[in-house]
């Protein structure tokens, strides 16, 4: 019970981190995209941050 | 059951609020101010933010959100409600809610700590709410895209030239901040100087050691932060490497320039994401640290409830409490910028309509709750301190006699003696004239903290405190450069189309150089002041601030209008006002008030009469003619604001009158209504 609610806890400290952003993107791409190759871990950082630093991202 | 606890919660949150209103001891506990934030937040979230959800804006859970729609794994992805909250929390908190809130306590702990709690339930949070709801039912658009398309070409290019100026008078006060707590300080130099170097590491870790794993790098990078904190104070003992990182301001100054400009122009896996990552670990630690130990160990309130300063004398910035409380604090009352965070990514995350209230109420309450605790922080120290960290040299006289013999006069006893134990308990040479707010707040941190865990550590949290301000100012810093510049980029691409080329260098070195030169104006402007620049800069934000938060109200009215809800257009019509009549009373006074520590034209004047008669010491006359020539620079950007203000207020009446009298207008951008599929995506129907 406490084992599942600390790895619950995990998981969540992971998401809001953005720290499994690739596995969920993974999943997403498995699911939908098939036709094409994923990109890699890298390559997938990099776009991440590109998309995140274009617009208004903090604030006063 | 349960109207007999919400009744309990009103009536604790009525006598927490009486109790502080009418005490009128010598301190209060901070436990009243914290317990009657929470219980006016608990009834502001309960039914005023319910009551707006579900009869005002009328969220819909039956209704796909664009995430839900356009679904791509990448930009739009249906999120977990308090994951989004998190990412939200994260954009929306920076450096604002603290210093605020700090440069405030002048008139006393009540007016500011009554305009967060009111601010923040009734305007702050409720446009933080609508304008998310409202981007999310048109795909995410941005707040200056529905302003052009509810309102009109003039309100969308009002709205983004605002954006534009208020990101440069931002980037300038907030590195102002920073360069006032590193001044003569080889300590806190050394340390925010070492940030730089970790969050490259943090970034090449980030990129080629193990791409994207945060949790690991953000670990990795804090331990070093805090091992930074302790070199500092190393390198500050040591008798040759201590005196490098004795800088003065101006120097400083340079420094943060040249750091803004880099940052700006290198990709940002290397730095700003990295620092980005830190900042946010670093700031959701200590304010939970803060929040917890302000708790447990209770403080007393040693500031007044209210100074004599209310009537505008205030060494900290001139100006009465109405209207400058009203501006000085922005972040954490209501604050402009969130409308450009709430209409940007976030939208594109939100899984259900039904999230967007804890996501777009809640985390402005959050953020509210910060300032409170910030509020605390500076009005637990003797006010006689508070006053001479956060005085300029100007206004209370250059040498430490003088100005504690200024301070005490004003019914705030200090004494030399006790400043410089202070200072060297910090680890500081001096503490005198620390304005902007960030090492008041830090001595405020310190003091708690060290309460808490210890009274040996006070300089390594005084200094861990610097650190964590300054990590996050110069985030905001790089990703607000960043910003500008694609503005401007955007702005140069019209008149020369190479220029809008988002990833052309000389169009990124221009452009950046344009941001830069920008906001280095007002900081090199701001170090030169000898009244410390703070107390001219930090209204202009507010101002500015301000301005914004009305353009999002009045797009937000102008929609609720538009869409037959004018019985319900005060919910954001009447926050609207009050912003209206408070920026547009700040800006009359900051233009036209005749004593010259208030109004920039009386203090050019004042200036030019005393340079003309001699009566300047040799440093400041050398000086003078720029002070003055800025003084009137602001006047004009002051006048621009104010007529920015109005223009899109009466664009909006004009719409409105126009559905009222049953004219036609701009059609709706309202995404059409598409059912939540079976599998979660939106089904049309």
């Amino acid at each position: 019970m406490k084992w599942q609610f600390a790895q619950r806890l995990w998981q969540v400290l992971r998401t809001v981190a953005d720290d499994d952003a690739y596995d969920r993107y993974h999943e997403h791409h498995a699911q939908f995209h098939q036709s094409e190759a994923p990109l890699d871990r890298r390559a997938f950082y990099l776009e991440q941050q590109r998309r995140k630093w274009s617009g208004v991202q903090r604030c006063c | 059951m349960k109207k007999l606890f919400w009744f309990g919660v009103a009536l604790l949150g009525a006598c927490a609020l009486g109790g502080i209103a009418l005490h009128r001891g010598e301190t209060i506990n901070a436990l009243w101010i914290i317990t009657a934030a929470v219980c006016v937040y608990a009834l502001g979230y309960r039914f005023y933010s319910a009551w707006i959800a579900a009869h005002v804006l009328t969220f819909d859970a039956t209704r796909a959100t664009p995430a839900q729609r356009l679904n791509n794994g990448r930009d739009f992805v249906p999120t977990n409600r308090w994951i989004v909250f998190g990412h939200h929390f994260a954009a929306i908190a920076g450096p604002g809610p603290l210093v605020g809130p700090t440069l405030a306590a002048q008139f006393g702990y009540l007016p500011g700590l009554l305009w967060i709690l009111i601010g923040g339930v009734l305007a702050g949070c409720v446009q933080d709410m609508t304008i998310l709801f409202m981007s999310t039912r048109r795909d995410g658009r941005s707040l200056g895209k529905m302003a052009r398309d509810e309102l009109g070409p003039i309100g969308g290019f009002a709205a983004m030239i605002g954006t534009l100026m208020i990101l440069v008078i931002l980037i300038a006060v907030l590195a102002l901040v920073v360069v006032n707590a590193m001044q003569h300080s080889p300590w806190a130099t050394a340390t925010v100087f070492a940030t730089i170097p970790i969050a490259v590491l943090v970034g090449l870790y980030l990129r080629n050691i193990r791409p994207g794993r945060v949790i690991e790098a953000s670990v990795l990078g804090v331990s070093l932060l805090l091992f930074a904190v302790v070199g500092g104070g190393w390198l500050n003992d040591h008798p040759t490497l201590g005196p490098l990182f004795d800088l003065d301001a101006l120097t400083l100054a340079w420094f943060v320039m040249g750091y803004g400009f880099i940052a700006a122009i290198v990709p940002v896996w290397l730095l700003l994401a990295p620092r980005d990552y830190l900042s946010t670990f670093l700031k959701i630690g200590t304010v939970i640290l803060l929040a917890v130990t302000v708790v447990w160990m209770h403080p007393q309130i040693k500031m007044p409830a209210l100074t004599q300063f209310i009537d505008g004398t205030g060494p900290v910035f001139g100006g009465k409490l109405f209207p400058f409380v009203f501006i000085t604090i922005a972040c954490g009352a209501i604050s402009g910028f969130h409308a450009l965070v709430a209409s940007g990514t976030t939208p594109k995350l939100i899984g259900n309509e039904m999230d967007i209230r804890p996501i777009g109420y809640g985390s402005m309450m959050l953020e509210s709750f910060v300032a409170v605790i910030a509020l605390i922080a500076a009005t637990l120290l003797d006010p006689g301190v508070y006053f001479a960290i956060n005085s300029p040299a100007g206004v209370v006289g250059a040498t430490a006699e003088a100005a504690v013999q200024t301070i005490s006069s004003w019914g705030f006893p200090v004494t030399v003696e006790q400043m410089n134990s202070l200072a060297a308990a910090m680890g500081e040479t001096t503490l005198f004239a620390r304005t902007g707010g960030a090492p008041s707040l830090a001595v405020g941190m310190a003091t708690i903290f060290a309460s808490a865990f210890g009274q040996h550590l006070l300089a390594l949290w005084y200094h861990f405190a610097i650190m964590f301000e300054a990590v996050f100012i110069l985030t905001t810093l790089d990703a607000g450069t960043r910003v500008g510049r694609f503005m401007v980029q955007d702005l140069l691409g019209h008149a020369w189309r190479p220029m809008g080329e988002t990833s052309w260098y000389p169009s990124v070195w221009i452009s950046s150089a344009v941001v830069v030169a920008g906001w280095g104006y007002f900081l090199y402007i701001g170090v030169i002041d000898p009244n410390g620049g703070v107390n001219i800069l930090w209204p202009m934000f507010g101002i500015a601030n301000q301005m914004l938060a009305a353009i999002a109200l009045s797009v937000a009215t102008g929609i609720l209008v538009k869409q037959g809800k004018l019985r319900f257009a005060w919910v954001t019509g009447v926050p609207l006002a009050w912003l209206a009549v408070i920026t547009t009373t700040a800006a009359w006074q900051k233009i036209f008030a005749v004593e010259p520590r208030i109004g920039f034209l009386a203090g050019a004047n004042d200036l030019a009469t005393k340079l003309a008669a001699g009566l300047l010491p040799a440093k400041q006359a050398a000086v003078a003619p720029q002070l003055i020539f800025n003084l009137k620079l602001d006047a004009v950007l002051t006048v621009f604001f104010a007529a920015i203000l109005w223009v899109i207020i009466i664009d909006m009446l004009r719409i409105c009158r126009r559905v009222v009298s049953g004219r036609p207008v701009m059609p709706s951008s309202e995404a059409r209504y598409v059912a939540i599929g079976a599998d979660g995506s939106g089904v049309a129907q």
